[in-house]
């Protein structure tokens, strides 16, 4: 399975990665896609996103979806 | 309705009087309900110098567009117009415009509202502030 990854803000900073690519046969869910780019523990506020909707962690990933990941949003 | 994401600065008072009189029929509005919020020049105790605000393109507008078009449907409204700044941004300069236009001023009111609640809960936008110190990423919004 072919996954597109992207990070914004303050994740963005930390992972160290604006985009990664990842190929792998072992992911199934939002959950695998962050323990294959990080082996940082999930942090719980944590926003994720699927093909630019909002998702959760939990949520079946398919092949050549987009999954970003990023902190609680602070626009306005 | 229109949303937009803006890279420069704009004057939010001449975008609502062009919206209103290029999109809304004239006779049909009575009531616009307008909010505007502006960046300070303080935060959390700190003097503010400027700050980036980073979105997620494509998402942010497609989040924005259903929130807005959700608004209209559930509130009757006219229309609605949305404009947010991302990029740098300088104190007193405006970042975001939230307008509603209904027949009455009760939908208009409640509805300018809630879509600002909901941009500032659920939008995907992202400050980072310039200090006297360095820099530092806003972590949460103030409430209300």
């Amino acid at each position: 399975m072919s996954i597109q990854v992207r990070f914004f803000a303050s994740l963005r900073e930390r992972v160290g990665h604006t985009r990664l690519s990842i190929e792998s046969a072992d992911i199934a869910t939002v959950r695998d896609v962050w323990h294959a780019v990080s082996a940082s523990p999930l942090d719980e506020e944590m926003l994720v996103a699927i093909n630019k909707a909002y998702a959760n962690l939990d949520k079946a990933v398919s092949d050549g979806d987009e999954v970003a990941f990023f902190p609680p949003v602070t626009g306005g | 309705m229109r949303v937009e994401i803006r890279e420069t600065a704009f004057d939010p008072w001449l975008e609502v009087s062009a919206f209103r009189r290029d999109h809304l029929a004239a006779g049909r509005i009575g009531a616009s309900a307008v909010f505007v919020g502006t960046m300070r020049d303080f935060n959390e105790g700190d003097d503010v110098k400027s700050m980036v605000l980073e979105h997620y393109p494509g998402m942010t507008e497609q989040h924005l567009e259903a929130m807005t078009h959700d608004a209209i449907s559930k509130h009757q409204l006219s229309d609605a117009l949305v404009i947010h700044r991302v990029g740098t941004i300088l104190p007193a300069d405006d970042i975001v415009l939230v307008a509603a236009f209904s027949a009455h001023r009760k939908e208009a009111l409640i509805a300018c509202r809630e879509m600002m609640e909901t941009l500032k809960s659920t939008a995907p936008f992202w400050k980072k502030e310039s200090l006297a110190s360095g820099e530092r990423w806003v972590e949460k919004n103030t409430a209300g």
